[in-house]
C-alpha cells in the first residue's frame, strides 16, 4: 500500500473504529442512534412527506454553523484563533433584537435592517479582538474568550434589564419579536430560503476570496508570514482588522438567524455553542470553504437529531456532542500520526540517500 | 585537557555541513576556529557540545573516545559551550540564571551559589549583580555569567562561538584577557570566528574551515594574507568589471541619529549616488542593521533628514519608501522575504504591479513560468517558498523585485549560496546599476565587499568609523577597521 | 444605594470569608494545575472540558465505592489523561496546542454530559468536615482558614508548595526554564519534553482534583455540567495571576467575593448581580493589556519592587514546541 493511500486510510479507520466503540460502549448497537439522528433531523428515510418542519429546524441550524464556518476560514488564513468567534455570534444577535424591537418598518426593509444590524454588532465585536490583538497586543485567543463571556454577560443583563418581558424578571428570553421583524420562513416551518441563499453566498464568497482575489492571497500570506508580508508592502495590521470584521460580520449574520430565523426573540444562550461548533467543523474541513457545506450540515443533522435519543432509545441526547467531538479528536490526531509517519519515513529516507552517497 | 576530533559527519538534508573534520586540540592553549559564515563552524561546535549528534566520527578526550549524544554528556565531559548569542534566560535573575542546571538535590540554595558567583566573578574581573534580572544586562555581561557558569560546572573545554558578536570593545579585551587567563590555567579553548583579527589577536593555533571541511592550520603568529590566502583560496585580487556613470543623489542621509543603542553616539550623513554600490562592513551586529532599517523606512531616526531621489522622506514609514522605489532585502529569506506555503506563482502575483480585485491565474501563471525560466529558478511555478534551495529562494526574491528601483537595500546577497549562485546574483545586481538602482548592501564577505562596492563604509560598535573606496583599499585595511583598531584612516 | 452598601458590609462577616475560602477549593487546584502546565510552556485549553468530565469521574467513583476519596485519584487519572493528550499531540504530533485543547474541550465537556446523564441529581457521600484542633478556636482565623475540611486545607497547602515547587527549588528553577527558553534549558542537559509530559500530567492531576472537589465537596452532587465555564475562569486567573501562583490564589478568592457579593445583591439588585461574576474576563484582557503596554513597562522598569509586584511575564516559549534538531 502507498504510503499516500495509508496517510488517507489511517485518519478514517481511527474516526470509524473509535466512534463504532464509543457506541457499543453506551450500550447500543452503533447503527441504531444514527438511523435515530438522521430520523430526528431530516426523516427516515430521509425527505419523506411530512418531515418539512424538522428540515426546516436542522437546516436553521445548518445556517449558523456554516456562516460562522465561513467567518473561520478568513481568521484561519490569516493565522489568527478567533476563539471569540461566539461572541461576535451573541452580540450580532443582540444588535438585531435591537433593530427587531425598535425600528418600525416594512417586513421586507425591517428583515434587511435586522441583518445589517447583526452583521455590524458582529463585525464590531470581531474588530475589537483585532484591536486588542494588534494595537493591545492581547493575543487573539484569549482577547476573544473574554469578551465571548463579556458578551453573554451583556445579553443577560439586557433579557433581564431593559429588555424584559413586562412584567416578568425571568431569564427565558425578551418578547417575541414583531412579525415585520422575523425572517420570512417557508409554510409554517423555520426554513428561511433567504437564509440559505445567504449562507450559500457567503461560504461561495470566501472560496471565491481565496480562489480567485488578490485581497485574499494576501490574508494567506499574512497568516502565514507576517514579517515577510510587510515587507512586500502588504499592512499586515489592516489585513488583521480586516479579517476579523468579515468574520465578525458573519458571524453576526449567524447571530441574526439565531435570533429573528429560530428562536424569534433574544435568549441567554442565544449562540446555541454554534461558534464552538464551528471551530470543530473547520479544523475538521482543514480551512477549505467547499467542505464547509457537508460537514457543518452533518453537525446540524446530529445537533438537532440526537434530541430524539431520549426518547426513542433511551440514550442521552448529548451523544451528538460526543459523536461530534470523537469525529474531530480522532480526526485530528489520526491525521496528526499520519504526517508523523510520513516525516519519519523522509528522514530516513534522507539518510538513506546520504550513505548510499558517502 | 586534548581534545581530538577524528573524521565528524554531519549533514542536513542534502547539505554536507560538516564533512570529514579533524582536528586537535591541546590542553592549555587558545584555539582559533576560523571561517566564512556558512563554513559548518557551528555545526562542528554543535556536535562537540552535545546540540547535535554526528552522523559520524569520534570525539576523543584525554585519549578516550567519548558519547556525546545530548548536552547533559558534553557538560559531564566537561565541554563547556558559549553560544553566540548567549542562552541565558531573560527574566530570571543572574543568580537563578547561574544554578539553572547544576547538578544537585532539590534544595536550591541561593545564598551558596551567589557567594561561588561572587568568587569566580572576583576572580576574572567581572562586575555583574547578582540580583539583576538578566534581560538588563548587556550581551557581553551575559556572557560573563555564562563563562563562569561553565566554569563553576567543571568545564575543561570552552567553546566560544562567535563571541564577539554585539559586544563593546571594552567588554572584548576584558573577553580576550580572561580566555587568555583561563588558558594558562590548563583550559582549553576553541574560538570560533570568521573574524581574522580577532583570531590573529588571540589564538595560539588556527584551523581554517571552508564548506565543511578543514583547509589549513597553522601556528600563529601568521601573516593575516596567509590566513587570509587559506580562507578564500587565494589573496583578493579585484576584478575589473564595466564602470557605470554615477548619475544624481538617489539616497542622502543628512545628521541621522538614533534614540538609543545603535548609530546613537554621532550623526551620519551619504550620499549614494544612482548606479553606485556601497558596502557595509562590520562584525554582524554593529550598525549596519539599524542603517538599513532606516533607509528603508522600517525605523525612523530621531533627528535628521532621509531623501530618496530628491524627495524628503523624513518621519514617513516603510511603505512611503516602498511607494518611492526603495526596496529592502534582510538575510533571513525565509523569515522575511518569502512566504512559506505559497507558491512561486503566488509570490509573482504578490509582488506584482497588478491591483485589481481578481487574480488572474492564467496569466499570473504563464508569467510565473517565464520568469522562473529567465531567472533559471530550479522549481515549477507550482513550487512552494520552502522548496528551494537557498540560491534559488535568493533568485526568486531577486525575481521579485520591480523592475524600478531607486535604492536596493541588501544583507549578505550571498550568505549560503554556491559560487555559481551568487556569481549570478553579482551579475544581476550589477546590472540594475545601468538603469540608476543605487545598491547599499552588508556583508561579512571581505572579498564580496571589495569584488562588488565602489565605497565601503566600516560600522563599529554602532558607529561608522571608515569610509573608503574599494579600489583604494585592502583586506588587512577593512580588516583593521573592523576590529576597531585604527580610526585614523580615512574615517568619514 | 443603602442596600448596595449592606451588601457589602456584609462581605466581611466571618461567615462570608469562611464561606469564599471554602468554595475556592476547586478553582484552587484547577488553577495550580493550569499554572504548573503554562509555565513548563503548554497551554491545557482543553481545562473547562477536563475538569468537567473529571468531575464526573470523582464523583461516579465515590457514588459506587461509597469513599469520598477514591473519588480523587479517579478525578486525577482523568485530568492526567486528557493533559497528556494535549502534551502528546504537541511534543510528538507537532498538533497546534490551543487545536488539541480545544477539541479536547468539547469532546471532554460532551462526554461528561453523556456519561453522566444517568447520575443527575444523585447524591454520594462528601468530604467529611474536620475542623482543625487547636487551631479552629482562634478567633477569626480559626473560623476562615481552620474549620473546613481536608480538601480545602489540601488547596490551600496546594497552593503553598506550588509556590514552593516553582521558585524555591532547583527541579522549579527548570520547570520554569523549559517554558522560558528551552534551547537554553537543553543545552544545559535539561530534558525539555520529558518535563513538559511530566508537569503537564501534574497539571492535568490538579485540573482533575479540583473538578471532583466540586462534585464531592463545593457544591456535592452531580447535575448537568456542574463546573460550567469554571474552566475558563481558570485560564483567565491564570493571566490574571501573571503566571505565579499566590497571585493566582489571590485571584481566585477575589472571584469567590466577587461571587458572594453577587449573591448579596441579588434582591436589591437582580440585573447587576447577574453580570457581576464575568468580571475575571474583562480583569484578563486588561491584565494582558497592562502586560503588552510598552510605556507603562518602561516606566516599570525604573520601581524594580512595584515591577515584580504588577507584572510578571508570560512564560516565554508557552504555546510554542521544542523540538531537538
Amino acid at each position: 500500500m502507498s504510503a499516500r493511500v495509508q496517510n488517507l486510510l489511517l485518519p478514517i479507520a481511527v474516526v470509524v473504529v473509535s466512534t463504532v466503540a464509543l457506541l457499543f460502549l453506551a450500550g447500543t448497537n452503533p447503527w441504531d442512534p444514527i438511523r435515530f439522528i438522521i430520523e430526528g433531523s431530516i426523516g427516515w428515510p430521509p425527505f419523506e412527506a411530512g418531515t418539512a418542519s424538522k428540515i426546516g429546524d436542522t437546516v436553521m441550524v445548518w445556517v449558523p454553523i456554516a456562516l460562522a464556518s465561513a467567518g473561520l476560514i478568513v481568521t484561519f488564513n490569516a493565522g489568527m484563533w478567533n476563539i471569540g468567534i461566539e461572541g461576535q455570534i451573541i452580540v450580532g444577535a443582540i444588535a438585531a433584537s435591537w433593530a427587531a424591537r425598535t425600528i418600525s418598518a416594512p417586513r421586507p426593509l425591517l428583515v434587511f435592517l435586522t441583518i445589517v444590524a447583526g452583521a455590524i454588532g458582529g463585525m464590531l465585536w470581531g474588530l475589537l479582538v483585532g484591536v486588542l490583538r494588534t494595537v493591545g497586543g492581547v493575543n487573539e485567543i484569549f482577547g476573544g474568550l473574554g469578551l465571548d463571556f463579556v458578551a453573554v454577560s451583556i445579553t443577560t443583563y439586557l433579557i433581564i434589564g431593559p429588555w424584559s418581558r413586562s412584567g416578568v424578571a425571568s431569564t427565558s428570553g425578551t418578547d417575541i419579536f414583531p412579525d415585520a421583524a422575523l425572517l420570512p420562513s417557508f409554510g409554517g416551518t423555520r426554513l428561511s430560503p433567504l437564509a440559505i441563499v445567504i449562507t450559500l453566498a457567503a461560504i461561495g464568497g470566501v472560496w471565491i476570496l481565496f480562489r480567485g482575489t488578490l485581497y485574499g492571497l494576501k490574508l494567506k500570506a499574512v497568516g502565514a508570514n507576517r514579517p515577510s508580508a510587510f515587507l512586500m508592502g502588504i499592512p499586515t495590521n489592516r489585513f488583521l482588522l480586516g479579517a476579523f470584521m468579515i468574520c465578525g460580520a458573519l458571524a453576526g449574520i449567524a447571530g441574526t438567524s439565531q435570533a429573528t430565523g429560530f428562536h424569534f426573540k433574544l435568549i441567554p444562550a442565544i449562540s446555541g455553542n454554534y461558534g464552538f461548533l464551528a471551530i470543530l467543523v473547520v479544523l475538521l474541513a482543514r480551512f477549505r470553504a467547499f467542505w464547509v457545506i457537508p460537514i457543518s450540515f452533518f453537525f446540524a443533522m446530529i445537533a438537532v437529531g440526537a434530541s430524539q435519543l431520549d426518547l426513542r432509545l433511551d440514550l442521552s441526547s448529548t451523544l451528538g456532542g460526543v459523536l461530534q467531538g470523537t469525529l474531530v479528536l480522532s480526526a485530528m490526531l489520526g491525521l496528526g500520526w499520519a504526517a508523523y509517519r510520513a516525516r519519519k519515513h523522509a528522514d530516513a529516507a534522507d539518510s538513506a540517500a546520504q550513505d548510499a552517497a558517502t | 585537557m586534548s581534545l581530538e576530533l577524528r573524521d565528524i559527519h554531519k549533514h542536513y538534508g542534502p547539505v554536507r555541513a560538516n564533512d570529514g573534520i579533524s582536528l586537535t586540540v591541546a590542553e592549555g592553549t587558545l584555539h582559533g576556529l576560523l571561517g566564512e559564515n556558512g563554513a559548518g563552524k557551528s555545526t562542528l561546535m554543535k556536535v562537540l557540545s552535545g546540540f547535535h549528534s554526528a552522523d559520524s566520527g569520534e570525539v576523543v578526550l584525554d585519549g578516550k573516545s567519548i558519547k556525546l549524544a545530548s548536552p547533559d554528556d558534553a557538560i559531564a565531559a566537561g565541554i563547556g559551550m558559549l553560544h553566540q548569542d548567549p542562552l541565558v534566560f531573560l527574566p530570571f535573575n543572574v543568580i537563578d540564571n547561574f544554578v539553572l542546571g547544576s547538578p544537585g538535590g532539590s534544595r536550591l540554595d541561593r545564598k551558596k551559589a551567589a557567594q561561588e558567583f561572587a568568587e569566580l566573578c572576583d576572580r576574572y574581573g567581572f562586575n555583574i549583580d547578582p540580583a539583576s534580572p538578566a534581560r538588563l544586562l548587556t550581551v557581553g555581561e551575559r556572557q560573563q555569567l555564562e563563562i563562569v557558569r561553565l566554569l563553576w560546572l567543571g568545564a575543561r573545554v570552552l567553546i566560544l562561538d562567535e563571541p564577539t558578536t554585539g559586544i563593546s570593545a571594552d567588554q572584548r579585551s576584558k573577553l580576550f584577557v580572561t580566555l587568555k587567563a583561563l588558558a594558562t590555567e590548563g583550559m582549553s579553548v576553541i574560538f570560533v570566528s570568521h573574524k581574522l583579527e580577532e583570531v590573529a589577536d588571540l589564538c595560539e593555533r588556527v584551523t581554517v574551515m571552508t564548506r565543511g571541511k578543514v583547509v589549513g592550520e597553522a601556528e600563529m603568529p601568521v601573516p593575516p594574507e596567509q590566513l587570509v590566502k587559506m580562507m578564500f583560496g587565494q589573496a583578493v585580487e579585484v576584478k575589473d568589471r564595466p564602470a557605470v556613470d554615477h548619475g544624481a543623489a538617489q539616497l542622502k542621509l543628512s545628521d541621522i541619529r538614533t534614540a538609543s543603542g545603535m548609530l546613537s553616539e554621532e550623526p551620519v550623513s551619504l550620499e549614494v549616488r544612482a548606479g553606485e554600490v556601497v558596502g557595509l562592513a562590520g562584525m554582524e551586529g554593529s550598525g549596519q542593521d539599524a542603517f538599513l532599517r532606516i533607509c528603508s523606512g522600517m525605523r525612523n531616526p530621531r533627528s535628521g533628514s532621509v531623501q530618496i531621489a530628491g524627495t524628503d522622506l523624513t518621519g514617513k514609514n516603510y511603505r512611503d519608501f516602498l511607494a518611492a522605489d526603495v526596496k529592502y532585502l534582510p538575510a533571513g529569506r525565509l523569515e522575511e522575504g518569502l512566504i512559506e506555503g505559497l507558491t512561486i506563482t503566488e509570490h509573482f502575483v504578490l509582488a506584482g504591479e497588478d491591483r485589481g480585485f481578481f487574480v488572474d491565474w492564467g496569466k499570473a501563471k504563464k508569467r510565473a513560468e517565464a520568469q522562473v525560466d529567465h531567472f533559471t529558478i530550479k522549481g515549477t511555478e507550482a513550487s512552494t517558498a520552502e522548496s528551494l534551495s537557498g540560491g534559488n529562494q535568493q533568485r526568486l526574491l531577486l525575481a521579485m523585485l520591480p523592475p524600478r528601483l531607486n535604492v536596493l537595500l541588501m544583507e549578505h546577497p550571498t550568505r549560503g549560496l554556491d559560487i555559481e549562485s551568487a556569481d549570478w546574483v553579482w551579475e544581476q545586481l550589477l546590472a540594475r546599476r545601468e538603469v540608476g538602482t543605487s545598491i547599499v548592501f552588508a556583508s561579512a564577505d571581505l572579498d564580496e565587499l571589495l569584488r562588488y562596492s565602489d565605497r565601503i563604509l566600516v560600522f563599529f560598535s554602532g558607529r561608522i568609523i571608515g569610509e573608503l573606496d574599494a579600489k583604494a583599499t585592502n583586506v588587512d585595511e577593512i580588516g583593521l577597521l573592523i576590529g576597531g583598531r585604527s580610526v585614523d584612516s580615512g574615517a568619514a | 444605594m443603602s442596600g448596595f452598601l449592606t451588601a457589602l458590609g456584609e462581605m466581611f462577616d466571618t461567615a462570608t470569608i469562611a464561606s469564599i475560602v471554602a468554595g475556592a477549593s476547586g478553582l484552587l487546584f484547577a488553577t495550580m494545575g493550569e499554572t504548573i502546565s503554562e509555565k513548563a510552556g503548554v497551554i491545557n485549553l482543553s481545562v473547562d472540558g477536563s475538569m468537567m468530565l473529571a468531575a464526573l469521574a470523582g464523583f461516579v467513583a465515590a457514588f459506587h465505592t461509597g469513599n469520598v476519596w477514591i473519588g480523587f485519584p479517579a478525578a486525577a487519572a482523568v485530568g492526567v489523561a486528557a493533559a497528556l493528550v494535549v502534551a502528546f499531540g504537541n511534543i510528538k504530533l507537532s498538533l497546534n496546542q490551543v487545536a488539541i485543547g480545544f477539541v479536547l474541550f468539547a469532546l471532554c465537556t460532551a462526554l461528561s454530559r453523556f456519561l453522566g446523564s444517568g447520575y443527575v441529581g444523585r447524591q454520594p457521600v462528601a468530604v467529611p468536615a474536620w475542623d482543625i484542633p487547636a487551631l479552629s478556636s482562634i478567633p477569626f482565623f480559626g473560623p476562615v482558614l481552620f474549620s473546613h475540611n481536608l480538601i480545602v486545607y489540601l488547596s490551600m497547602v496546594t497552593v503553598l508548595v506550588t509556590y514552593w515547587f516553582i521558585y524555591r527549588t532547583r527541579a522549579g528553577l527548570a520547570l520554569q526554564g523549559v517554558g522560558e527558553r528551552p534551547e537554553a534549558a537543553h543545552s544545559r542537559g535539561i530534558p525539555v519534553n520529558k518535563l513538559r509530559y511530566l508537569y503537564t500530567a501534574i497539571g492535568g492531576a490538579l485540573i482533575g482534583v479540583g473538578g471532583a472537589a466540586f462534585t464531592l465537596d463545593v457544591k456535592v452532587g452531580w447535575s448537568d455540567r456542574p463546573t460550567l465555564n469554571f474552566g475558563w475562569i481558570v485560564l483567565a486567573i491564570v493571566i490574571f495571576g501573571g503566571w505565579h501562583p499566590l497571585r493566582a490564589a489571590f485571584g481566585v478568592l477575589l472571584f469567590g467575593a466577587l461571587q458572594a457579593f453577587a449573591l448579596n445583591l441579588q434582591p436589591e439588585f437582580p440585573t447587576f448581580s447577574q453580570v457581576l461574576p464575568s468580571i475575571p474576563f474583562p480583569a484578563m484582557i486588561l491584565a494582558l493589556v497592562v502586560v503588552n503596554w510598552k510605556t507603562l513597562l518602561d516606566w516599570l522598569d525604573r520601581y524594580p519592587w512595584l515591577r515584580s509586584i504588577l507584572r510578571s511575564d508570560p512564560p516565554t516559549a508557552i504555546g510554542t514546541r521544542f523540538e531537538v534538531s
